[in-house]
């Protein structure tokens, strides 16, 4: 599938203004309602089914429409739902009744209670064995892509068209756009990447401050 | 002063959200794709298990052992999880130290990246729109909204998490802590010190 118009995130909000101050919050709080630790637990449980990867959910929760005015939950919540309407592994109707009337599918895998140590443990690590010579070295002046793309990216709009210094080489990692796309892993080389403020920002930039971005090989280009 | 927006809203839509989950929970249950008591054994982890306690642990070690402190520094995956805290958001494992010269700030401006195994789930403003936006750009700014002020003069690298890799500040070591044990100092190091919008607590305070 492809369509040539900009992929419609919402979740880009580098360096926008106009959204406030921060409010700072306690420790020791990791729940604020039962209901944000469900959605936390059956986003993990059903993330571990292998029904589709974080990449693809992040895709889907960025292009929730009401993304902006939803809470950080919420939009969990509507992630979630998403994915499996999206897969057929339940419909509108379970949804709003809480009963199956469909037969489930099969899914690769399901989480035991038994086993939920050990996969936490485990992780899911995205770097794969070097199978090519990286293109770029520390301290490598890099141009990062300008263009928008048609699908999920990880390069924020700030950081895009920028120049930057290759910080460091963190191995081939599975390449985050085509992953959420559903066309494989396609590991790629990750570097940090380093701009100055004022690149990012022009000269009225904080004095002292640097920026850096995890950036994938396809969104640099040599400066 | 009003609240943040998203925690207001959260809790107008509590009702709404209540039901969503348990329709869904009982959908997910009856067709077999979960396991129901998985579901508790997550939330006990995340609620008592694993939390900012853990990153702190791995702070103070890197204060009172030197050699700990560069071999965190130098792989910062291994290093932790010697400790026991690996897996999940944190496979992939970045410590960066502050010093006098430079503060370093941890975001994630596209999502709520957040290294999990040291640190737990991410506190609300972390994933909120106004940090998300506003540390990359304004990070002194965001500091005045804790209470944080830096000598002028202070470097500011600000790590946007956009791939799979998790940063892990590394506070300054208060004055007045020599002779301190780990388990003493631990107790100074706070969340938001090891996500650099705080500073390690000092021990008159």
């Amino acid at each position: 599938m492809s369509h040539a118009a900009p992929w419609p995130t919402q979740a880009d909000l580098g360096g926008r203004p106009g959204f406030g101050r921060v409010q700072p919050e306690p420790e020791g709080e990791p729940f604020h309602a039962d209901g944000e630790a469900r959605v936390l637990a059956l986003t993990l449980a059903m993330g571990a089914t292998g029904a589709w990867n974080i990449d693809m959910s992040r895709a889907v929760r960025e292009t929730l429409p009401d993304y902006p005015r939803l809470s950080y939950y919420e939009i969990w919540l509507a992630g979630l739902q998403r994915l499996m309407l999206d897969r057929g592994l339940v419909d509108g109707e379970e949804l709003a009744g809480g009963r199956p009337h469909m037969p489930a599918l099969p899914l690769p895998k399901r989480l035991g209670a038994d086993q939920v140590a050990t996969a936490l443990a485990r992780g899911s690590p995205t770097e794969r064995p070097a199978t090519r010579a990286a293109r770029f070295a520390a301290g490598e002046a890099v141009l990062t892509r300008a263009g928008r793309v048609p699908h999920h990216t990880r390069l924020p709009g700030y950081a895009a068209g920028r120049r930057g210094v290759v910080e460091r080489v963190h191995g081939m990692h599975v390449y985050a756009d085509a992953h959420a796309q559903g066309l494989g892993e396609q590991p790629q080389w990750l570097y940090t990447v380093v701009f100055d403020g004022a690149e990012l920002w022009g000269e009225g930039s904080t004095p002292g401050l640097r920026v850096s971005i995890d950036a994938w090989e396809p969104y640099l280009e040599a400066a | 002063m009003s609240a943040d927006h998203g925690h207001d809203h959260a809790h107008s839509e509590l009702g709404t959200m209540e039901l969503r989950v348990r329709a869904l929970e009982s959908v997910l249950g009856a067709k077999g794709y979960i396991d129901p008591a998985a579901l508790d054994v997550l939330i006990d982890t995340y609620q008592t298990r694993i939390g900012p306690r853990n990153g702190a642990r791995v702070v103070a070690r890197a204060w009172v052992d030197p050699v700990y402190r560069d071999w965190l520094l130098r792989d910062a995956t291994a290093a932790i999880a010697s400790l026991g805290y690996s897996g999940r958001q944190g496979e992939h494992m970045v410590a960066v130290a502050n010093s006098q010269r430079q503060h370093h700030m941890v975001v994630c401006t596209l999502c709520s990246c957040y290294p999990w195994p040291v640190l737990g789930l991410p506190p609300i403003w972390y994933k909120s729109a106004p940090y998300r936006s506003r540390a990359v750009r304004d990070p002194r700014g965001v500091l005045d909204d804790f209470g944080v002020t830096l000598p002028e003069g202070t470097d500011i690298r600000v790590w946007d998490s956009t791939a799979e890799v998790r940063y892990l500040v590394i506070p300054q070591r208060p004055a007045g802590t020599d002779g301190w044990s780990e388990a003493q100092l631990a107790e100074l190091v706070t969340r938001d010190s090891m996500i650099g919008t705080g500073l390690a607590r000092s021990p008159a305070a």
